[in-house]
């Protein structure tokens, strides 16, 4: 093992997203323990230099390896859930883990048909005897809650009919909350909260064109300053572009966990409904197909399942 | 317990062959129509209106609607309609209103079940292509808006668990609310609208042990603006709903004219659910029958109908 290309194996097995179990077993697997030295002292920044000479695994890689082994394992049991148990859970965790995840509780009231929203509703009673209003209303303080709280409590009208003259009115009144935003915050204010979590998908779909035609610009784009907003105007109406987002963050180097685990929930929940359209988009926006990228940053049998969930479509 | 009475066994083809000749010809006869749909439930009036439909080629409804008029064609019109249907009929009624009538609303997101609200908002969207609360909120304003949205897209836990620390807490919030008048509506709007129906009555309990009296009688101001009298309806309804529709009967039959929307309204939603205990909660506090009230205010067919619908032997 002390040839470097083994060395170069078993980091990559121990980097990136999951871990490449193959070359574990067979490289680890077969070392001596003499070999097995040599791969501490080369791995730094896995290993260091104990004061009584001896080489210690580093507590937080550990810990970190203790997620990337886990990955697999949370996507498969992700995977063969009830969509409704599926969305219900990972509201729950979006609530424990606080204000920098709510935009995952945006993501599953904004881009889930009414229907399954309702079943998420539903899961969520059972799972935790309580209803989701009542805990996001009660665990969300701040600014974004009162929008939060109408977006899970929504059962839009999911037919086709739209009023021009009303989207065109609610149009101007977007667009004046927006250029207003420096005296009150578009997130609180009642006007766009009703527009945004009350309207059916097309309505809104009018409402974005006519948008388009007074600012000159695309409301997610006069919205690069209010996160949560641009999240909930991009996932109604456009969630392709906002999971095809997601994922390339979760792609990317260096970020924390919770971006990370953006890979597995956007492949997880939509591997059955808008795949195709969300790796269109990917290649179109980033030059690259998903596939590959996962391939070039994923490992082992959680890179595998992943692939073929992608691939379905 | 329900007031209405209808037989185990019936036909739907007879009962809109009679129908049909009730209606066909000069005049109607009004009689046979409150002999034959005062006595049958949702389920047999829906059959009724297909085997109508089948046989005659024709709407019963429209039919209907055509040939009758006045607070007796209300009634019936409401009457036939299957029960989520009605209820958004009567809420787009209500929104409409210039001066939106807001307790219609509040009592349907109040009393009704989880999941019968629910099924309130699906047959609102099959008939007006809108969400209810997409109608509801571009009707209202302010503090009442948010109240009322938030009531209609509810989807209570319904189960039995009880947090009763977190009732200690929401009881004095609430009781702070009321005292200071000034009412932190969100805070008040929040578990009013959120919490599971029996997690609210171990908050109102909580309240009424704390405070001596309760809840309802606490809310009791005659300057109340519209805002605060909206969140006594919802907390009357939400503690105790029989009691609730007992006073909106007795409301209804005491103004001078009687108010008819109210008074069929209740009746007409009621009669299959619990009217016969609404009906003794109103003899208890009036010493009269309902019947008799509804008699003495009523008139002809209207008076009729409404009777029929009170449980009264033909």
């Amino acid at each position: 093992m002390a040839l470097t290309d083994e060395l170069k194996t078993l980091n990559n097995a121990f980097s990136g997203l999951g871990v490449d179990e193959k070359s574990l077993i067979s490289i680890l697997g077969n070392s001596h323990p003499e070999e097995r030295k040599c791969f501490r002292k080369g791995t730094p920044h896995l290993f260091k230099e104990d004061e009584r000479l001896f080489e210690r695994w580093n507590d937080d890689r550990v810990r970190l390896l203790k997620h990337e082994f886990m990955r697999f394992k949370n996507a498969v049991v992700l995977w063969a859930m009830h969509p409704w148990e599926r969305d219900a859970r990972l509201v729950k965790e979006a609530l424990k883990k606080g204000p920098e995840v709510y935009g995952v509780i945006v993501e599953i009231a904004c881009t889930r048909s009414s229907e399954e929203l309702l079943g998420a509703r539903k899961a969520y009673h059972s799972l935790f005897d309580h209803s989701i209003e009542e805990d996001v209303a009660y665990h969300i303080d701040g600014p974004e809650k009162k929008l939060l709280v109408a977006l899970v409590s929504a059962y839009r009208y999911e037919g086709a009919k739209v009023k021009d003259d009303t989207a065109k009115s609610e149009a101007q009144t977007l667009s004046h909350a927006i250029k207003n935003a420096d005296k009150t915050n578009p997130i609180e204010d009642d006007e766009v909260i009703r527009i945004l979590s009350t309207r059916s998908k097309a309505h809104l779909r009018e409402v974005y064109k006519h948008y388009k035609e007074i600012s000159g610009q695309n409301i997610d784009e006069d919205l690069d300053v209010a996160l949560r907003l641009k999240e909930t105007v991009q996932c109604l109406c456009t969630p392709q572009t906002y999971f095809s987002k997601v994922l390339e963050l979760a792609l990317r180097n260096d970020v924390d966990k919770n971006t990370k685990k953006g890979l597995t929930r956007v492949i997880v929940t939509r591997a059955d409904t808008d795949m195709k359209e969300i790796k269109e988009d990917y290649e179109n926006q980033y030059g690259v197909s998903l596939s590959n990228k996962i391939e070039e940053t994923a490992n082992g049998n959680y890179k595998d399942f992943l692939l073929t969930l992608v691939a379905r479509t | 317990m329900a007031t209405l009475v209808s037989p185990p066994n019936f036909s739907a083809n007879e009962d809109a062959e009679a129908l049909r000749n009730s209606v066909k010809g000069w005049g109607t006869n009004e009689k046979a129509i409150i002999s034959i749909l005062g006595h049958r439930n949702a389920c047999q009036r829906k059959e009724i209106r297909a085997a109508y439909e089948q046989l005659y080629q024709e709407d019963l409804i429209k039919r209907l609607e055509s040939e009758l008029s006045g607070d007796f064609e209300r009634a019936v019109y409401r009457w036939i309609l299957d029960p989520a249907d009605r209820d958004a009929v009567l809420a787009n009624v209500a929104i409409k209103k210039s001066n939106t009538d807001y307790n219609v609303i509040i009592e349907m997101s109040c009393v009704h079940s989880p999941e019968e609200l629910l099924a309130v908002r699906r047959a609102y969207q099959l008939r007006y292509k809108h969400s209810l609360e997409e109608d509801l909120a571009a009707h209202t304003t302010g503090d009442m808006r948010k109240l009322l949205v938030a009531l209609v897209t509810a989807y209570r836990y319904d189960g039995n668990q009880i947090n009763a620390k977190l009732a200690n807490s929401e009881a004095a919030i609430v009781h702070d609310a009321i005292k200071d008048k000034a009412f932190n509506h969100e805070e008040i709007i929040r578990i009013l609208s959120t919490r599971s129906k029996t997690q609210l009555m171990a908050t109102f309990n909580k309240y009424r042990d704390d405070q001596g009296i309760s809840i309802s009688k606490a809310l009791l101001d005659e300057e109340a603006n519209d805002f605060q009298k909206a969140l006594h309806t919802a907390i009357r309804c939400l503690n105790d709903p029989k009691k609730y529709f007992e006073k909106v009967l007795r409301n209804a039959i005491k103004r001078l004219g009687s108010d008819e929307d109210a008074l069929t309204r209740v009746i007409v939603t009621r009669a299959e659910r619990d009217l016969r205990d609404i009906k003794e909660v109103y003899y208890k506090k009036n010493s009269v029958p309902l019947e008799q009230a509804v008699a003495k205010d009523t008139s002809g067919d209207y008076k009729a109908f409404l009777l029929t619908l009170l449980g009264k032997e033909d």
